[in-house]
């Protein structure tokens, strides 16, 4: 029963993850991003975008409203991220994540057309949290198994959203009439100045310019709480010793409990906040990307912000940087064809530099392959000139999959994640 | 003895609370919950909603087998859903285009289905033993994965044509050599009579898949294997079955049967994949298997309760009242169902305990192993 979640189990004398992965781990924290090699690889990326860009022309590649859109998205499935990472960090696995989200689009929609897009930011937080508390009954005051409560909330967030909608809007019971918008903010100055900058299409500089114009104009306070929410995370769960006890409850719940913690009441506090956060993702999701809710609008939004936070191995820094790749798949299917056919080679470069990266440390047979896929991709850029609508819709599923099995190795997730706990019964 | 009835109450507690919540719900909202239900059984006791019921649990049946198998030995199968609708994509465009006599013809889209729906849960179970990827997450993945699949196949110049007088596009409809006619039951005495429309064919299949499951789990070497691993890795791997092979092994099954999901709604009425076909069924197995707690027998009652309730809340929204509240009711059923499975199975495991103590003849608890 319990070892559904982990993948290899030391019950069947196979090394579990934890076991691999402690050694690497170390070795790890010695050559950990610090911060001039974070701003080396970003600049990096923006570089070969920007190389990409001009070679093929596709503005839209990387343009101020591509970038903005792809935060738009990033919001929503960051929130459900997050929130899969406070429950799993508590050793709670959440797949009800994307029931929780449609309770607070439904929310949003519910109070934001009566009183206003913050009530409904509210009450749709609220309605995640509640979704919340059912998992965590469910799971932790009865043990049930976190899948399997799961998946019955997914069930019953869709069912009773559309009670609720029947009942509240008996002509419409599909959407809501649409949400007032929340209030955005411009940095006046510097946002002109970028817009001016961007426009002019230089190698590199303009595409810093597009980025800090889609942070600086046009903002929803919404984005600003959300992203403070993320180190609002981390200090919370890595450095108060709150923190420390709730993670613990995931990692070791006996060891926990026999140093004097409340398993069950810190269990009970991450899954409540995941599904407040979930519900706030869902809230986003409707009163700032659609302006409305309408049924079936998360379209497994909650489920990308699992893929998400696994993406960014349980971590805060690695969740934000999956939700903006995420996003930006997202975001660039929706604004432009033509861009996600040039993607390709950006695509094609990064296996190339990769490869070199590879032959540089002797490893030569994954070099190879690298640049194997690097020339077929590169020969599916060359022979088609658009790309097909759902190569964009399963990229972050797609590369969930490939990060899980490329490097699952160096993943690492709570050692007691999907393990029901029940007081007094270590064995 | 004792055995049976906490079996039988555990189910029975849980619909009496679902239920019980949902008669609350529909009070505070303004309904009457009794001409509610009164209406439901009336509606559904008709004899074309008991064909429709019966059909519709032929469908869920098989999907919940196929999730059943993996859950019995905690393998968790959440692409059922992926697996079906994309095995009946494959098995409609073949069954549409190749031309051969009628039972090699079905035979021939069967294989195509099993085999679809057994190699997209393979990927599964690859990544599970040779990467360690936990088959929850591929398998959710996996499903949207297929989801675009279907949506790049399902295009005219691929696998779709424009249907006839509509713009729905489907694969090649499938010619009569490959359909299999429903079983006529409008003269037959019973619930049946007078009907309009006839039972799914394909009923042989799901019997097929439910005799099939009861023999492989209790008849075989492999069935034996399989609970073992379920009920205690540990065990299992000690007396020597190999527990990737299992998992390879189980997760291809799965697959294969949840590719006979779509089956009878292709062969017997729609006669071509097109988007009318549900998505989510692979969802409604995961609770139907979870209310028949796996067994061959408890999925038929699962099933039929899941189709019954389906079929019969059509009437609700006549009367003005929400048929989204069977969906409510359905979810309360099933984590209401797995909780008092959870808390049935505590107090057999404290009253063992407190049997053993009394036979000791201590007044200390004595600790018995959990695990039945």
């Amino acid at each position: 029963m319990s070892d559904r979640r982990s993948t290899g189990g030391t019950k069947l004398g196979l090394p579990t993850p934890a076991d691999v992965v402690k050694p690497i781990a170390l070795q790890r924290r010695t050559i950990s991003f610090t911060g001039w090699r974070l701003a080396v690889l970003l600049g990096g990326l923006v570089a070969l975008l920007s190389i990409v860009r001009i070679v093929t022309g596709a503005q839209q590649i990387d343009s101020a409203g591509t970038v903005a859109a792809a935060i738009g998205f990033a919001i929503p499935i960051g929130m459900a991220g997050l929130g899969g990472l406070w429950s799993e960090r508590s050793g709670v696995v959440n797949i009800g994540l994307e029931g929780m989200m449609i309770l607070g689009t439904w929310g949003a929609g519910y109070a934001g057309t009566l009183w206003g897009p913050w009530y409904g930011l509210i009450f749709g937080t609220l309605l995640g949290g509640l979704g919340a508390v059912v998992h965590a009954i469910a799971t932790v005051t009865f043990g049930v198994d976190q899948i399997v409560s799961g998946v019955a909330i997914n069930l019953l967030g869709l069912g009773v959203t559309q009670y609720l909608s029947a009942l509240v809007w008996p002509n419409q019971p599909t959407q809501s009439s649409s949400i007032p918008p929340i209030p955005t903010f411009t940095l006046p100055g510097i946002s002109d100045a970028m817009k001016d900058v961007a426009d002019k299409g230089w190698f590199f500089v303009s595409d810093v310019a597009s980025v800090l114009r889609a942070i600086t104009f046009d903002v929803p306070y919404t984005t600003v709480i959300a992203v403070v929410l993320l180190p609002v995370t981390f200090f919370v769960l890595w450095r108060t010793s709150f923190g420390l006890r709730l993670r613990s409850c995931g990692e070791a719940p006996y060891a926990a409990e026999s140093l004097g913690v409340n398993v069950y009441l810190h269990k009970y506090i991450a899954v409540i906040v995941s599904g407040f956060l979930a519900g706030f993702g869902g809230a986003v999701l409707a009163t700032v990307l659609s302006g409305i809710y309408r049924e079936g609008q998360t379209q497994g939004l909650g489920f990308i912000g699992l893929a998400a936070m696994i993406f960014g191995n349980w971590r805060v820094g690695g969740l934000a940087a999956g939700s903006l790749l995420f996003g930006y798949t997202q975001a660039i299917q929706l604004r432009s064809g033509e861009a996600v056919h040039s993607l390709l080679l950006v695509i094609v470069i990064g296996m190339v530099l990769l490869a070199a990266w590879q032959f540089y440390g002797r490893r030569v047979v994954p070099g190879v392959v690298s640049l194997v896929v690097a020339g077929l991709v590169f020969l599916w850029y060359a022979r088609t000139d658009t790309l097909p609508d759902q190569v964009a819709y399963v990229t972050p599923y797609v590369a969930t999959l490939l990060v899980l099995s490329l490097a699952s190795q160096r993943l690492r997730m709570p050692a007691a994640d999907g393990k029901p706990y029940i007081k007094g019964q270590d064995h | 003895m004792r055995r049976f009835w906490l079996a039988v109450a555990a189910p029975a507690l849980a619909l009496v609370f679902a239920v019980a919540v949902t008669t609350i719900i529909l009070q505070v909202s303004g309904h009457a919950p009794l001409q509610a239900y009164k209406d439901m059984w009336d509606y559904g006791t008709q004899p074309d909603s008991l064909v429709l019921t019966f059909n519709l649990s032929t469908t869920y049946y098989v999907a919940a087998v196929a999730v059943a198998i993996g859950f019995k030995m905690n393998l968790f199968n959440i692409g059922v859903d992926g697996q079906y609708r994309l095995a009946a994509l494959f098995a409609a465009y073949v069954g549409g285009t190749i031309n051969l006599p009628a039972p090699l013809h079905v035979a021939v889209i069967l294989l195509v289905a099993m085999l679809v729906g057994a190699l997209w849960a393979g990927v599964a179970a690859v990544l599970k033993n040779r990467r360690g990827v936990s088959e929850v997450i591929s398998t959710i993945m996996l499903n949207y994965v297929a989801t675009g699949i279907l949506a790049y196949l399902l295009a005219e110049g691929r696998f779709g044509v424009l249907a006839q007088g509509s713009n729905n596009i489907g694969t090649p409809p499938i010619p009569a050599s490959g359909q299999v006619p429903g079983i006529e039951v409008a003269n037959l005495p019973g619930p049946f009579h007078g009907a309009t429309s006839a039972i799914y064919g394909m009923v042989v299949v799901a019997v097929v898949v439910g005799v099939g499951y009861w023999w492989l789990l209790n008849r075989t070497r492999f069935g034996f294997d399989l609970r073992a691993s379920g009920l205690s890795p540990t065990a299992a791997t000690a007396s020597g079955v190999d527990a990737k092979r299992m998992v390879l092994y189980v997760m291809l099954l799965s697959g294969a049967v949840a590719g006979l999901i779509g089956m009878p709604q292709l062969l017997g009425e729609a006669h071509t994949y097109n988007l009318d076909f549900p998505a989510g069924l692979g969802f409604t197995g995961i609770a139907i298997a979870l209310l028949g707690r796996n067994s061959p027998v408890g999925i038929v009652f699962g099933a039929l309760l899941w189709a019954f309730l389906d079929v019969s809340r059509q009437i609700l929204d006549l009367e003005g009242v929400s048929k989204e509240i069977v969906t409510i009711m359905q979810g309360i059923a099933v984590l209401s169902v797995v909780i008092a499975y959870e808390v049935v199975r505590r107090y057999g495991i404290r009253a063992q305990q407190r049997e053993v103590g009394r036979q000791l003849g201590t007044d200390e608890p004595v600790l018995v192993e959990a695990g039945a």
